[in-house]
């Protein structure tokens, strides 16, 4: 490289359009304002000041899915809310991500066997990317679940990506 | 000085000799059964004599009692007001003046019910909520819809020999085992 040393000026940096899209998509992850049952009130502990999700840039939490990129399901999905469900993820512009948050969203949860009204896990209705195990989690499982996202825009790449579902 | 079980169930018998088949004034939950042709009037009743006043409907609950061919539905009122006649000292406008539950025997496969909306405004959504979970009728409610469950449900949920959908609009729903054990109607 060293055709390129010392030719520029200062705070001048090189780097892969790869590697600083996945840099600002992955620390602003702004999840949608959407909560269904008891999970959301941690999720609300999470982006409050204690827990403070802005700390990873994803605190901004937006009140339309149009300027939303995660959608973390927090709570119980019913048969009623599922076309709900699937309508707000659709209106998420690309690239978009969801988090299954909870036992319930993960796979029904308690509701499992005798739950005529819940849906055996947000996965039937929209594609989940990060699940997140608890009955509610605590906000540091929702903080390493949303690390966990990050890790995985970060290994993205627009040569190559994921086919949208 | 509150109004006992038995004091009420005296004042319906007098107005309704009919209407009252069973005082239960000893368990937990003491209350009056009331023949279902004579419900809306004792409702009227219960409401609108000063003795009674019961201007608070608290809950409705219905009860499947399969395997028994009945539906219970039980409505607990409660008086806000002091009753007139056991007056003397200052009136508490808080104060409980007496409460009951009347229930209301159906049979299970014609559950049907006047409604007492027109009565207690409160019965409105409850009353839909019985009838979505629990299939029981209410006639001459004003907007008897389903409250919980999609408009496009099969069933009623609550029952007890209720068949689990296993698909909803595409969704797979039961796992195999609920499907069976719900199906049968037996003990869990």
């Amino acid at each position: 490289m060293g055709w390129l040393r010392n030719r520029f000026e200062e705070n001048f940096a090189i780097t892969t359009i790869d590697w600083a899209l996945n840099w600002a998509r992955s620390n602003s992850v702004w999840p949608l304002t959407f909560g269904l049952a008891c999970c959301a009130i941690e999720m609300m502990a999470a982006g409050a000041s204690r827990f403070d999700l802005d700390r990873f840039g994803a605190g901004a939490f937006r009140a339309t899915p149009r300027q939303a990129d995660l959608m973390i399901v927090a709570g119980t999905v019913t048969f009623k809310m599922a076309a709900r469900i699937r309508r707000l993820w659709e209106q998420m512009p690309e690239p978009k991500y969801v988090l299954a948050m909870g036992a319930c969203t993960v796979g029904g949860g308690p509701y499992f066997k005798y739950g005529y009204h819940v849906v055996k896990g947000v996965d039937l209705i929209v594609p989940v990317d990060v699940y997140v195990p608890g009955c509610p989690p605590r906000p540091e499982a929702l903080l390493e679940g949303l690390m966990r996202l990050q890790e995985k825009i970060r290994a993205e790449t627009i040569a190559k990506r994921a086919e949208p579902a | 000085m509150s109004l006992t079980v038995q004091e009420i169930a005296g004042l319906l018998q007098t107005r309704f000799p009919d209407a009252v088949l069973e005082v239960d004034a000893d368990s937990r939950h003491p209350g009056i059964r009331v023949a279902p042709e004579s419900w809306h009037d004792v409702a009227l009743f219960l409401r609108d004599d000063p003795r009674l006043a019961m201007n608070l409907l608290r809950c409705i609950s219905a009860v499947d009692l399969h395997p028994q061919p009945y539906i219970d539905v039980v409505y607990d009122l409660l008086s806000m007001r002091p009753p007139v006649s056991t007056g003397g000292g200052a009136a508490d406008p808080w104060s409980c003046a007496g409460l009951v539950a009347i229930r209301v025997r159906l049979p299970r496969e014609r559950a049907h019910v006047r409604s007492v909306a027109d009565i207690w405004p409160t019965a409105n959504w409850h009353e839909r909520e019985a009838f979505d979970l629990m299939g029981v009728t209410f006639d001459g409610h004003p907007d008897l819809r389903r409250i919980l469950c999609p408009d496009d449900w099969v069933g009623h949920p609550l029952r007890k020999d209720y068949v689990f959908p296993t698909e909803y609009h595409g969704i797979p729903a039961a796992t195999g085992s609920a499907a069976d054990s719900a199906g049968t109607g037996e003990e869990h």
